[in-house]
């Protein structure tokens, strides 16, 4: 034991063979997005033009807002399946208030308020009731989904004014959409607030020991109510996006996103038992995820075949390393 | 002990359900007649065969988000099946809509138990996986009761002593699932594993082993299920019963099956299945508007968690005797 302690650092990563292996999990991840860009090149003549790699993206930057506040609270040990949930009832909100005249700015407003509301809600009934956070947001995210549906049954909002569609359609520079410059902006701020800050610190402290975590002086419950606040901001922001984008809002808005966004934080190297995990892997997982989406909607597959990738995309990525494991210790003894 | 009982989960939904029950009974009689609640059951029995399967998987820690869509995919298998050779007797149906959910109920179960793979990671791959295969098989075509034979058709809805075939399943299923949780060494491992999983090891019980099995029989009790669905709504496509495992995790939720595993009954889960059947039920005769059955059901979950927390929540240790003294 060394008496010093000083050289000690607590790692961001948990380390198996296989991963120290290849370096890093981003690197491996780096090399299957430059594969699947090659193999898609290749594969159709369309896709190689900036405009269709720009519509592209828009397949998973509004995801990967959400993934990147999702990231640090499975990090940090919790859960939110309610993110889909609250883009549809903000979207309603937001809905509901064009109705009445809302212009553009008060729209953003309400949209980003909803969402901090929703996250409040989840993080007071888990941080403050201590109740299981995979439980309380299965059931918000009925609720919030469910007041959607009471305020719109099977009915659409719509009629959004132009400068707030401007923020989910509009273009900053020639093919580079705002949308996109939001979604590196939000990788920047999520990655300094992460890996540069003491409040990025003690989210891998909480999620790798709670207790010792509090004992070191750690507000577990503050950091935690926090994380929710910053998911359901998230929500708020993809909420403000998406809605701009369509155009309009049916209560099924965003249906089935929570378990994009949670692919999207495993496979970019998040474990989901918490304690490690970067923001640059969920980026890269984002770009993983969107070029697959968009390569295999190129050749003609369908959406939900999409899913089946995606879902062996899930299982696979995290078996992998378990099963090399596995199978080095099986070729050791 | 009597104390307890008034006080226990099954106690409190009995009255939660039979408030309920008056209530509508207040203005609309015909509700609570005999003829009416039996067919309220029959809508649930779906609900509590789900229910008492995601039961044993949530005892053992874990939970089981893919049951709907294995129900919809062997629904859909099945349904192929008789639409191509409508001559395979039901039996024969039955005994492979039991064996292919449990299939997939093992392909889940062995990722938990051999990769160590968190279980809901799984069965979210798994739920997107299943209902990919589902349009993969069908190529996104619906089939429809003309396709279907009548025997296929016929079997949920023959009556016996008055009550339809589903009934009679989902009761057989009930009264087995009370002798095999209360009885059988599995059921007694449920409960072991899921309350102490260090303590379980050292009795020579195998974790993984106890979780693989809960996972088995969920998705044998899903598959048929499966069969049940469609042959009684007559129709199969890739979206049927969409959504349905959180209904079914609510069901469980409610009556009393805490999330942390170990702790829960048959008899809870059953009454929480039908707590939620009476709502969903209730909810067009009382003339309000399906939209609000999401809603109630999210109320209903959040509701119920926090009972289960308070119920469970232990006092803290004391470690420092002289410090608690004076207070």
């Amino acid at each position: 034991m060394s008496a010093t302690g000083t050289d000690r650092v607590i790692p961001d990563r948990l380390q198996s063979p296989f991963q120290r292996r290849l370096k890093s999990w981003e690197t491996l991840l780096l090399a299957v997005a430059v594969a699947i860009f090659v193999l898609n090149s290749f594969a159709s003549p369309y896709f190689l033009n900036a405009w269709n790699l720009s519509d592209a993206t828009f397949n998973f930057t509004e995801k990967a807002m959400i993934a990147f506040a999702m990231a640090l609270l499975v990090i940090s040990g919790e859960i939110d399946l309610s993110v889909a949930s609250i883009i549809a009832l903000a979207s309603t909100a937001m809905g509901a208030a064009v109705q009445i005249g809302a212009g553009a700015p008060a729209l953003i407003a309400i949209g980003l308020v909803v969402g901090l509301a929703c996250g409040a809600f989840n993080g007071v009934l888990v941080t403050i009731m201590g109740l299981p956070s995979i439980v309380v947001t299965i059931g918000t995210m009925s609720l919030f989904r469910g007041i959607a549906y009471i305020v719109l049954g099977d009915q659409a909002y719509g009629g959004y004014p132009p400068d707030f569609t401007w923020f989910g359609r509009g273009y900053v520079f020639w093919v580079i959409s705002f949308e996109l410059v939001l979604f590196f902006a939000l990788a920047l701020v999520f990655g300094v607030v992460l890996h540069k800050t003491n409040f990025g610190r003690s989210v891998y402290a909480i999620g790798n020991n709670p207790t010792g975590a509090l004992f070191s002086g750690i507000r577990v419950t503050r950091v935690k109510f926090i994380l929710f606040l910053l998911t359901g901001l998230m929500s708020g922001v993809a909420a403000v996006c998406l809605t701009g984008r369509l155009g309009s809002t049916r209560p099924s808005i965003a249906q089935g996103w929570e378990l994009e966004v949670v692919t999207m934080v495993v496979l970019g190297g998040v474990s989901i038992l918490g304690g490690s995990g970067s923001i640059p892997g969920v980026v890269i997982a984002a770009f993983v995820m969107g070029l697959v989406t968009f390569g295999l909607g190129l050749l003609n597959v369908p959406g939900i075949v999409m899913s089946i990738f995606i879902g062996l995309l899930l299982i696979g990525v995290i078996a992998a390393p378990r099963i090399w494991t596995r199978l080095r210790s099986r070729a050791a003894a | 002990m009597i104390a307890r009982l008034l006080t226990s989960r099954e106690a409190l939904l009995t009255g939660a359900i039979a408030l309920l029950l008056v209530l509508i009974a207040s203005r609309f009689p015909a509700f609570v007649e005999p003829g009416n609640l039996a067919s309220v059951f029959n809508d649930t029995a779906p609900l509590i065969l789900l229910a008492l399967g995601q039961m044993a998987v949530i005892l053992t820690r874990c939970i089981d988000l893919s049951v709907a869509a294995n129900l919809a995919l062997t629904g859909m298998v099945v349904a192929m099946l008789n639409a191509a050779a409508p001559g395979v007797p039901i039996a024969v149906i039955l005994v492979l809509a039991v064996a292919l959910g449990a299939l997939m109920g093992m392909v889940n179960g062995i990722l938990v138990w051999k990769l160590d793979i968190p279980p809901i990671v799984v069965t979210l791959g798994t739920m997107t996986i299943f209902r990919g295969i589902i349009f993969v098989i069908s190529g996104g075509d619906w089939v429809n009761s003309h396709e279907m034979s009548a025997a296929f058709k016929a079997f949920p809805r023959a009556e016996i002593l008055g009550l339809p075939v589903l009934s009679w399943i989902a009761l057989t299923v009930i009264a087995a699932f009370g002798l095999f949780m209360a009885r059988a060494p599995l059921g007694r491992a449920f409960f072991a594993v899921g309350g102490n999983p260090h303590a379980a090891v050292y009795t020579g019980l195998n974790v993984g082993r106890a979780q693989f099995w809960a996972f088995t029989v969920s998705g044998a009790l899903a598959g048929l299920t499966g069969y049940l669905w469609v042959s009684r709504y007559a129709v199969a496509y890739v979206d049927i019963a969409g959504g349905f495992e959180l209904e079914v995790v609510a069901a469980c939720v409610i009556g009393g099956i805490s999330i942390a595993g170990g702790i829960g009954s048959v008899g809870g889960t059953v009454l929480g299945a039908l707590f939620l059947g009476v709502i969903k039920n209730a909810l067009p005769v009382v003339n309000v508007s399906p939209f609000w059955q999401l809603a109630i059901s999210g109320t209903a979950i959040l509701i119920a968690v926090a009972m289960n927390a308070r119920a469970s929540r232990r006092k803290g240790r004391v470690i420092l005797k002289r410090a608690e003294a004076p207070a």
